[in-house]
């Protein structure tokens, strides 16, 4: 058992290759025998990656030895790298076509979800302006939220909310994408280039996507990378004087 | 050679995350900027330009397609290292929040799609 713990460790992301393999091969199975192809393989392995989340703490099961290799494999870098190949399904013409679109929708997504952390914010009894700006954040993505906390100087248990309520936001969408996909006609290039806009975590939309529709991910990708930039552009700066200035 | 394709992703990857952060820079925020993106667009030109000039082969490509077919295992393993446990312990706040904000951009995406459309054929392949 030493011999295999001391080669698991020292080749933690090869070993983090076979589990992901094995996940995507269990879940392709339960997909088509199962579920009758009803449910996409990847959306059964998503969430079998979710559960196992559980069995660690912040950093899901890479928390526990034997799965760090998890944490590099599903790491920013490798997850960018591979986002970034993505690209190459991508149709230029559709991107230009839907240019405007993809940066309107960036803006009112923000807006949307800033105004909706307020209001709720405010209607659990909350009235700093600090504490309401950095749960707004909070609401556009985990990593708005604690950089607009720290930056307009909000108590840390505000910060803590803002990301959890971040990550909730990433989780909800990549359970929710495919479910909701077909309601709101999200079957083509024009409409993910929107949704990665508004919806904006680039984790869970990018999740949500490949679960719902592997060719609309570069889509969703290309205008969601620009959400989180543009959220802790405006937050801390731009939302957070606009609500000093109706509260006072 | 596979490794041409893998080192042309890597080449748009650094170049666009350095554009990401000097925009950051630019508007005074230590934030990456659509790093993504601009590597994505670097990436979609300059495998446009090459295969122009031929020479980008289906070798090479095969590089860059192999690191594309990797993205969903990448996400799969991503998820699994995801804090869900903070999710959760955030509170009701935090609950109603991330999937409330979540659910109505969702369903704006009907209405922001007709933006641009009007013009062109709208001919949703599927």
């Amino acid at each position: 058992m030493e011999i295999i713990n001391t080669i698991i460790g020292k080749n933690g992301l090869v070993f983090a290759f076979l589990c992901v393999g094995i996940i995507m091969l269990f879940s392709s199975w339960v997909s088509k025998y199962i579920t009758n192809k009803k449910i996409p393989g990847v959306a059964i392995a998503i969430i079998i990656g979710l559960s196992l989340a559980f069995l660690g703490d912040e950093k899901g099961i890479s928390n526990i030895p034997l799965f760090a290799g998890m944490a590099l494999l599903g790491g920013p870098m490798l997850r960018d790298f591979a986002v970034v190949a993505t690209a190459m399904s991508a149709d230029l013409s559709k991107i230009r076509q839907a240019g405007l679109a993809g940066l309107v929708s960036l803006l009112i997504g923000v807006f949307i979800s800033f105004t909706m952390g307020v209001l709720i914010g405010l209607s659990m009894g909350y009235t700093n302006i600090e504490s309401l700006t950095t749960i707004g954040a909070g609401a556009c993505t985990y990593i708005v939220g604690p950089v607009t906390g720290t930056a307009i100087g909000a108590s840390s248990d505000v910060i803590a909310i803002s990301v959890a309520t971040g990550v909730v936001k990433t989780i909800f969408a990549t359970i929710g994408t495919p479910l909701i996909a077909q309601k709101i006609k999200l079957d083509n290039p024009h409409a993910a280039i929107v949704f990665g806009g508004l919806v904006g975590t680039t984790s869970g939309v990018v999740a949500g996507l490949a679960a719902t529709d592997e060719e609309l991910v570069p889509y969703g990708a290309l205008t969601s990378t620009f959400y989180t930039g543009i959220g802790c552009l405006l937050c801390p700066s731009l939302f957070y004087v606009i609500l000093r200035f109706l509260n006072i | 050679m596979k490794i041409y394709g893998v080192a042309l992703l890597a080449a748009c990857f650094l170049m666009g995350k350095l554009l990401g952060r000097l925009l950051g820079h630019l508007i005074n925020i230590d934030s990456d900027i659509g790093g993504v993106g601009f590597a994505m667009f670097l990436l979609m030109t300059s495998s446009i330009y090459l295969r122009k000039k031929k020479w980008l082969v289906l070798e090479t490509e095969k590089g860059i397609w192999f690191w594309s077919s990797m993205y969903i295992p990448i996400i799969v393993a991503m998820t699994s290292t995801l804090n869900v446990k903070a999710a959760l312990s955030g509170g009701f706040l935090a609950i109603i929040l991330g999937i409330s904000a979540t659910a109505v951009c969702m369903l704006m995406v009907p209405l922001l799609s007709k933006i641009g459309r009007g013009k062109s054929i709208d001919s949703p392949k599927k």
